[in-house]
């Protein structure tokens, strides 16, 4: 579709840090994203404590765990999000295809345009009508797609969002609903075709409509993209995701198949959480 | 049962510990009615009998109550993992504790019958399946407030020694029906009466089974025979 | 019960009486200004006023074209000097603000709003007028970009700062790097803010009389370049203010009466945008 951002990952590929050989990401045994032994620091605070983790492809995986747990900030190394924040640090892996994102060569904000998010606030550009939204990724990249109206009502399309929106394209992107705000977001990111979506708790400012709407909009989406969903909401976990995490005060305790953790955990922290024990 | 910390939610709480003693009330209720249904058909008291027929009542309104406590706590609860598993389990229990009742009125049917003609010679033999079936319930009812899935499994395999006791009373009666015809009345309601006692045997295997599935989360239905030593 | 009642009801109604005073109070300096201004000023604006240069001394009649047209023109070079750094240095201190150096510029800044009007005046003489040994329009300019930069710098900075997290968090997430982020989307959706706060810089700085005394000086003529002595309002105004001619004392107030009308509109202008803004969104 856009050759620079194929572009983008082809020079990836041939970068020399992978030790396994490059097979193609789409191997079911084979996790998209995994990792290894990672720990992130807010200055001398530790909040990830060596958290060993992967991410299949094409699936949801959900990370649930109370707060403080250190799920925020997990998904944020992700995407060397992270470091953003003065005063923050990441040590261990993260591999993205086999191929470590924290090794010192690797530019973070190509790392940022393959592994999209999505915010818990709907925060679409309030100076830009719903149509710079959606583009805004691939215009602030410098990229300039050749035919914008198509790329246009296909990401939209992909969100649910075409038929609501596809007459009023030049109203300001925050003239739309909470839900729709979200939902355009989405958009917005997925516009700039990212392997994987990570969503940080995107229906807490949600009313259950808008709620159902996303999840049903995750569930669509995950047959093309691998995502990862952080949530408060252990029924959203429930519904949503093929794999689920908990996590607690930065420690992984367990990580199974979503049925599994939700009928037979196997830890006992895991389901005094679940059941609603803790506290 | 052996959680050791409580919900946060005081009133979640108290509805699962509300459902924990009616289950229990309904055990405690089914196992008073077999005994004393046995004690009746060892007086061969017709009265004792009748009495002992209106526990059912109780039984099967605890069953009301137990299913409507299920439903409310599912409905707003959204229970999971060992929540969601008691629930379950105890759904099924209910169901399996209601039947020992009817059985146990069936029982006390067959008593008053007998009750207005002599004595068989066969009765020990009825009486041997009763006590190993009044254990077998009793013995799966403590599994389950233990959660204790060693007695459970145990349970499960006695139930196949209350199935030979069964195969071995019908020559028995076989035997006393050819040489005395007078006697067919009594030995078939003796016969009804071991088939019911074996009923109950099932009955009780089956609470055995719930119980392990709460506790541990595995499905022992209908495999543990060839799974056993596993899990 | 209800005497308790009765005599909050009192004291409430006294306390809000005093605030009423206190208010009439602080407005009766702007009532009587504007009032004097008004009715001393409005009679000498006619068409010569605005078009006519000054007459020689003695003569009656003319006007301060010339006046307003250097006016405008400081201005214009004072924006030209002062609103980039000033911005900048906004857009510094908001993104990068934890640094020490940065503690640095703040407090500079913040030190640089109180510093007397005409210390700038002073300063900008030595460095350009002396060494250039001419009053220019050029260095008027640079004394007022002085004077505006540390506004700028800061309501860029609390502008800047105002923008939520969310928007910057949002463009790079989309892989946008941090100057393209900060540009594109922080700077723009803090723009209109910023673009009040210039408006609000500039009319304070219309009006400064001290530092162009020693920088841009006066000039009785059209301004013939911007590196000549160049009038302004403000100086003319004193000028005339000061001398022995009642028609001179006219077109004082005249000129007060204009400058206080440009401020006005400024400021009006400033709280129009916001507004229309809000409400657009």
């Amino acid at each position: 579709m856009i050759q620079s951002v194929a572009l983008l990952r082809t020079s990836e590929a041939t970068r020399e840090s992978a030790p396994s050989p490059a097979l193609p990401s789409t191997t079911p045994d084979r996790p998209k994203m995994r990792a290894e032994a990672l720990r992130a620091h807010f200055g001398k605070t530790e909040v990830l404590k060596g958290i060993t983790l992967p991410v299949e492809s094409t699936t949801v995986t959900a990370i649930i765990g109370p707060s403080g747990c250190g799920k925020s900030t997990f998904i944020r190394c992700l995407n060397r999000m992270h470091e953003v924040v003065s005063g923050a640090r990441v040590a261990g892996k993260v591999l993205l295809d086999h191929q470590d994102i924290y090794a010192p060569d690797v530019d973070p904000v190509r790392v940022r345009r393959r592994v999209g998010m999505v915010f818990q606030k709907p925060n679409p550009f309030p100076t830009m009508t719903i149509r710079e939204n959606v583009l805004a990724g691939l215009k602030l990249n410098g990229l300039r797609p050749k035919d914008t109206e198509e790329l246009v009502e296909r990401a939209l399309r992909q969100v649910a969002l075409w038929d609501e929106v596809k007459d009023v394209l030049n109203r300001s992107g925050t003239s739309l609903s909470g839900g729709q705000q979200q939902r355009l977001c989405i958009a917005r990111s997925l516009a700039l075709e990212p392997e994987v979506l990570l969503m940080d708790e995107p229906c807490s400012a949600l009313d259950p409509i808008a709620t159902a709407r996303v999840e049903e909009l995750i569930h669509e989406l995950c047959e093309r993209y691998t995502i990862v969903i952080v949530t408060h909401n252990m029924q959203q976990a429930a519904r949503v995701a093929d794999f689920t995490a908990f996590f607690y005060l930065g420690e992984l305790v367990e990580y199974d198949r979503t049925d599994v953790i939700f009928t037979r955990p196997s830890e006992k922290k895991t389901e005094d959480y679940i059941t609603g024990r803790f506290g | 049962m052996s959680t050791l910390q409580k919900h946060t939610d005081r009133e979640y709480e108290a509805e699962l510990e509300t459902l924990k003693e009616k289950l229990l009330l309904m055990g405690a209720r089914t196992e008073e009615l077999i005994s004393q249904a046995m004690r009746a058909f060892a007086e061969r008291d017709a009265d004792s009998a009748k009495l002992t027929m209106r526990i059912d009542r109780q039984v099967d309104q605890l069953e009301l109550d137990i299913d409507q406590l299920c439903l409310k706590i599912l409905a707003r609860r959204q229970p999971v993992a060992s929540d969601l598993r008691l629930i379950t389990t105890t759904m099924k229990l209910v169901t399996d504790l209601e039947r020992i009742g009817d059985l146990g009125v069936n029982v006390c049917e067959r008593v008053i019958e007998l009750s207005a003609e002599p004595p068989l010679p066969a009765t020990q033999s009825v009486t041997r399946i009763a006590e190993a079936a009044l254990a077998m319930l009793h013995d799966a009812l403590d599994a389950f407030v233990a959660g204790n899935t060693e007695l459970a499994e145990e349970v499960i395999e006695r139930d196949g020694q209350v199935d030979s006791y069964y195969a071995q009373l019908f020559p028995e009666l076989l035997q006393l029906m050819m040489k005395d015809s007078g006697s067919v009345f009594r030995a078939t309601r003796l016969q009804s009466i071991a088939k019911y006692l074996e009923r109950i045997a099932d009955h009780a295997t089956n609470i055995a089974e719930m119980v392990v599935f709460m506790v541990r989360g595995k499905d022992v239905r209908h495999a543990f025979a060839l799974s056993r030593g596993d899990g | 019960m209800k005497e308790r009642y009765l005599q909050r009801k009192l004291v409430d109604a006294a306390v809000r009486g005093l605030c009423l005073l206190a208010t009439v109070a602080a407005l009766i300096p702007l009532g009587l200004v504007l009032f004097y201004v008004t009715s001393r000023g409005i009679g000498g604006l006619d068409w010569a006023f605005f078009t006519e240069l000054p007459k020689p001394v003695g003569e009656t009649g003319g006007g301060m074209a010339n006046a307003l047209l250097g006016t405008l023109e400081l201005v214009g070079l004072a924006c030209l000097f002062g609103i980039p750094p000033g911005v900048l240095a906004g857009v510094y201190l908001a993104e990068f603000g934890k640094h020490r150096f940065a503690k640095l510029v703040r407090f500079s800044a913040d030190v640089m709003s109180g510093v007397p009007s005409i210390t700038i005046g002073i300063f900008v003489y030595t460095l350009i007028v002396l060494r250039t040994k001419s009053f220019s329009a050029y260095a008027g300019g640079v004394a007022l970009a002085v004077l505006m930069l540390p506004t700028v710098t800061r309501t860029t900075e609390e502008l800047l700062r105002l923008v939520p997290e969310a928007l910057r968090e949002a463009a790079l997430g989309l892989g946008v790097p941090k100057w393209r982020a900060t540009l594109s989307v922080v700077l723009r959706t803090a723009a209109p803010g910023i673009a009040t706060g210039i408006m609000l810089a500039i009319a304070r700085v219309a009006g400064e009389t001290a530092p162009l005394l020693f920088t841009a000086f006066n000039n009785a003529f059209w301004p013939t370049g911007l590196a000549q002595p160049t009038a302004s309002l403000p100086v003319q105004i004193y000028t005339y203010a000061v001398s022995p001619y009642d028609d001179w004392h006219q077109k004082a107030w005249a000129a007060a009466l204009v400058l206080i009308g440009m401020v006005l509109v400024l400021n009006v202008s400033a709280r129009v945008l916001v507004r229309h803004r809000v409400r657009s969104r």
